[in-house]
């Protein structure tokens, strides 16, 4: 299979956005806040947006070559793309959207489960019905590459799990080059091979999922990723650790070198809770007091005034805790990660 | 202090809507609904309707053939001097209809702008059939124009994206998704220049003249009868608010904005 490859720079407002990436027959997520260029990278390679210079091609086919005054347009690169909001055409029905483009519908709609709602008009549908069609619709010319917009923004959090798994499934049949754009970490490592940070149009740092959480290349990929950023003045210990002086003023113990100015990053999910310190392995007990709690499905969030931990609903409501309750959250020495500032 | 302000509120209220209704059912009352009709039988009456609905025609179809791509352009493109010419779109609208009149003898006059050359092809306008059409045309086009323009922009730029990732090519796009999405709004722009363009007075008088079964309009025929037989120009001004009455109801009837509607309605746009 040929990669798509982006090699450009598209001037916009306040920033250029400057790509250099090769994507494989794999599903590859762009991730970064709203504003950081994500939804222009996707317009460029559909050929909506025209890079100041550089490269995009597909494979043998050259779609953007600003050297060779190159710019196939964009009914002309077979690019499937799934928009934000879906952008479906409220005036036609559902099987007229998908044939929009040529094609039929009826293979589409039936392995998106959507077959039934062939007459429908979009204004008609739910949500998920409507990210179906998208795809249906996306899908129906036989595109080479498939650009998502924010897939899952549009869909209320309770179908969210179940859409995302499909979508996931979807995703590896096809076996396409997919670039999907997101600014939710959860869905990127959901639904891609490999993920991509951008932060004002440029790419902070790519791997795949478990690289980005497990080294995070700076406090920005890290806070992305989910994980508690605490920032202190590291320093050797007698006992062969890393102690971190967090400015906030407790120090936190770390297994990982570290000296000077240092980020600590801690993910929510490895931090417990307890009414007292525990008796246990864990060198960091931290007492602090609880903010707030969001639930999460079967976990919770639970936000202490330094950070923020993750915990099941079962625990909470076995430890019974409440807002304005002071607790004492415990990590190991091993699972805070140190970013030394350079 | 509250009750005065409401009372001042309905009084104002009154006073506005009987301004606008009696002059309207004076044309109905004063003359018996019999006489109306015989006025509309007779000779110029006759004449000027036809007249009206010839010119109309034309005039009107010109509009929306060249008014419709160029209020396409003017709306989705973005070029140097779009706001000069986004001006001029709506200046015949500030102008006295009699200006309008000059300008075009100006144009198209005999020793207009363009004179020497509709000389040198044996084609003289003013004073013509050719010329009620062109006055009509110059008046009424702003109004379909600019409506056009407002209901072309508010057309979603994504839809139009989306279908060129589909594979349409501009024309494509432009058929299938702008023209159906901006149906409703076309239509209502089109009816309100209509309805302009059949009331044309002065740019006509002064560029074509009067001349019963050529030039002679409706409004034209209404100025010609008011001194000879004002119960004729009460019988066509009669005609005319039936016209102007079917043409809002038929708006409001319509249910133009049922697309729009219902994709507003869905989930609110995120970054």
């Amino acid at each position: 299979m040929v990669p798509l490859r982006l090699d450009f720079s598209l001037p916009l407002r306040t920033f250029d956005v400057e790509l250099a990436l090769d994507v494989e027959a794999e599903t590859f997520a762009l991730v970064g806040p709203s504003g950081s260029g994500k939804t222009s990278v996707l317009r460029a390679i559909a050929g909506l947006a025209k890079p100041a210079r550089g490269l995009i091609s597909l494979g043998e086919c050259i779609w953007f070559d600003s050297e060779r005054r190159v710019d196939v347009r964009p009914e002309d690169r077979f690019v499937g793309y799934v928009f934000q909001e879906y952008a479906l055409f409220p005036h036609l029905t559902v099987e007229q959207n998908v044939t929009f483009g040529g094609g039929r519908a009826d293979r589409l709609l039936w392995r998106l489960r959507i077959e039934h709602l062939a007459k429908a008009k979009p204004g008609e549908l739910s949500g998920g019905e409507r990210q179906r069609v998208a795809i249906a619709r996306a899908l129906a010319r036989g595109p080479r590459v498939l650009l998502l917009d924010e897939p899952m923004a549009a869909l209320d959090p309770h179908t969210r799990g179940s859409v995302r798994a499909e979508l996931h499934d979807l995703l590896r049949e096809l076996a396409l080059p997919a670039l999907l754009v997101t600014h939710d970490f959860e869905d990127a490592a959901a639904l891609a091979d490999r993920v991509g940070v951008l932060s004002d149009g440029k790419l902070r740092q790519v791997g795949t999922p478990a690289d980005l959480l497990g080294s995070p290349a700076d406090p920005f990929v890290a806070r992305l990723a989910g994980a508690n950023v605490l920032s202190g003045v590291a320093a050797r210990t007698a006992n062969g650790l890393t102690g971190v002086l967090l400015d906030a003023g407790p120090t936190i113990f770390a297994a990982e070198e570290g000296s000077g100015r240092t980020d600590v990053v801690v993910y929510p999910w490895d931090v417990s809770l307890a009414r007292e310190a525990p008796d246990d392995s864990a060198l960091n007990h931290v007492r602090d007091e609880i903010v707030s709690l969001t639930p999460l499905g079967n976990r919770a969030r639970v936000r202490l005034k330094l950070l923020t931990a993750e915990v099941t609903t079962a625990s909470l409501e076995r430890l019974e805790l409440q807002p304005g309750d002071q607790v004492v959250a415990s990590f190991k020495a091993t699972q805070a990660r140190l970013l030394t500032r350079t | 202090m509250r009750a005065a302000f409401s009372a001042f509120l309905a009084v104002a209220t009154a006073v506005a809507l009987a301004f606008l209704v009696l002059p309207v059912v004076a044309i109905f009352t004063r003359v018996p609904p019999g006489d109306l009709l015989h006025a509309l039988g007779q000779d110029v009456t006759r004449d000027a309707l036809l007249v009206s609905l010839k010119t109309s025609a034309i005039a009107h179809a010109a509009v929306l053939l060249f008014g419709t791509p160029a209020a396409w352009v003017i709306a989705r493109k973005r070029f140097p001097g779009r706001g000069l010419v986004l001006a001029l779109v709506e200046l015949p609208l500030v102008l006295p209809p009699a200006v309008a009149g000059i300008a075009l003898l100006a144009t198209f006059g005999r020793v207009g702008l363009l004179g020497n050359e509709l000389d040198a092809l044996g084609i003289q306008i003013p004073f013509t059939q050719a010329a009620v059409v062109l006055a009509v045309a110059f008046v009424e086009s702003p109004f379909y124009v600019r409506g056009a323009i407002a209901t072309f922009e508010a057309i979603d730029g994504t839809l139009l994206d989306a279908a060129r990732t589909l594979g349409a090519t501009p024309a494509r796009v432009f058929a299938r998704v702008a023209l159906p999405l901006a149906a409703g709004g076309l239509g209502a722009a089109s009816a309100l220049a209509l309805a302009r363009g059949l009331g044309e007075f002065g740019a006509t008088i002064i560029f074509a003249g009067s001349l019963q079964g050529v030039t002679q309009t409706l409004p034209l025929a209404i100025y010609a009868q008011f001194e000879a037989d004002f119960d004729t120009a009460l019988a066509i001004s009669a005609l005319f608010i039936v016209i102007g009455a079917l043409l809002l109801v038929a708006l409001k009837l319509y249910p133009w904005f049922r697309f729009v509607s219902i994709f507003r309605s869905r989930f609110a746009p995120s970054t």
